[in-house]
């Protein structure tokens, strides 16, 4: 009931910041309204590194607790990290083709170490169909998820390490926290928008969590039953075949 | 408004992707919880 709630908040949340992104913040000086998609592009971003980092930091917590809860929620991460990610890759194509003049390009740090991010978790989640057994999943998927969460902190700085298409970050960086490199009214939508995606952003968390405990239920029940199966006192020869 | 087409490209995909993947999510999950009810 109260994750049904939550996602009625984030429903009304995101329709609300919708409206404001797109009818009632003024368009940008230079890039006109085109700068309307890096409220989505910025807040998908954020939330593709909280999942990725959910992720990893639940790997760590099954790999010492043991609790398959904690696999649960690091698979949950992944697929909507991977969701989300692939949004921000989206949102900056289509910012990126009428500002830069371009939809990609190979050679930027930031675009391409985000296209690795989304092809690292893309995998994870296919490694993870590759054996049936819960344990020995949870314990493959959390050393690739850990793994695979060294790129969030090179995806990230990489506009501050090396020189590129993409600009610097508008608030992320340490310095620009409290003077931030664009117009109050822009941040503010920004923050806006990215609190309303991260409502969603909880509410799928919750439900892909009861998704995954929900799957490891059946997976348990379906073995109980194969073990119940094959120890059960097979039928012996019918008198007929005993003849022969 | 200035480049529409790839606004609204953008906030398409991203709203349309959103609704799309919360109507998926509670589909597998009635799924699986059918399923375990037709298991009993």
């Amino acid at each position: 009931m109260k994750t049904r709630i939550l996602g009625f908040v984030a429903l009304g949340a995101v329709a609300v910041m919708l409206a404001v992104a797109l009818f009632v913040v003024p368009a940008d000086l230079n890039q006109g309204d085109a700068q309307r998609i890096m409220y989505p592009h910025v807040a998908s971003a954020w939330l593709g590194y909280l999942s990725f980092g959910v992720t990893a930091v639940s790997g760590i917590l099954w790999l010492w607790r043991r609790d398959l809860r904690f696999d649960a929620v690091a698979v949950a991460g992944a697929e909507i990290g991977v969701i989300f990610t692939a949004f921000a890759i989206w949102g900056g194509m289509m910012w990126g083709r009428p500002i830069w003049g371009v939809f990609w390009q190979w050679e930027d740090p930031r675009l391409t170490t985000t296209a690795l991010l989304l092809a690292l978790y893309v995998g994870y989640l296919l490694f993870r169909r590759l054996t049936d057994d819960p344990e020995r999943r949870a314990t493959r998927a959390a050393i690739v998820g850990i793994v695979a969460a060294v790129d969030i902190p090179i995806v990230h700085f990489s506009v501050e390490w090396w020189r590129g298409l993409h600009q610097t970050a508008t608030i992320g960086s340490p310095d620009r926290v409290l003077n931030p490199a664009a117009p109050m009214v822009f941040v503010g939508t920004l923050l806006g928008m990215l609190g309303a995606f991260t409502l969603a952003w909880a509410y799928l968390m919750i439900r892909r969590y009861q998704l995954a405990r929900a799957e490891l239920a059946h997976e348990e029940a379906v073995r109980r039953q194969r073990i119940q199966a094959a120890r059960a006192p097979q039928p012996g020869p019918t008198s007929t075949e005993v003849a022969r | 408004m200035t480049d529409a087409g790839f606004v609204i490209a953008a906030y398409a995909v991203i709203v349309g992707g959103l609704g799309l993947y919360t109507v998926t999510l509670w589909r597998r999950l009635r799924a699986v919880q059918r399923r375990d009810d037709e298991g009993r």
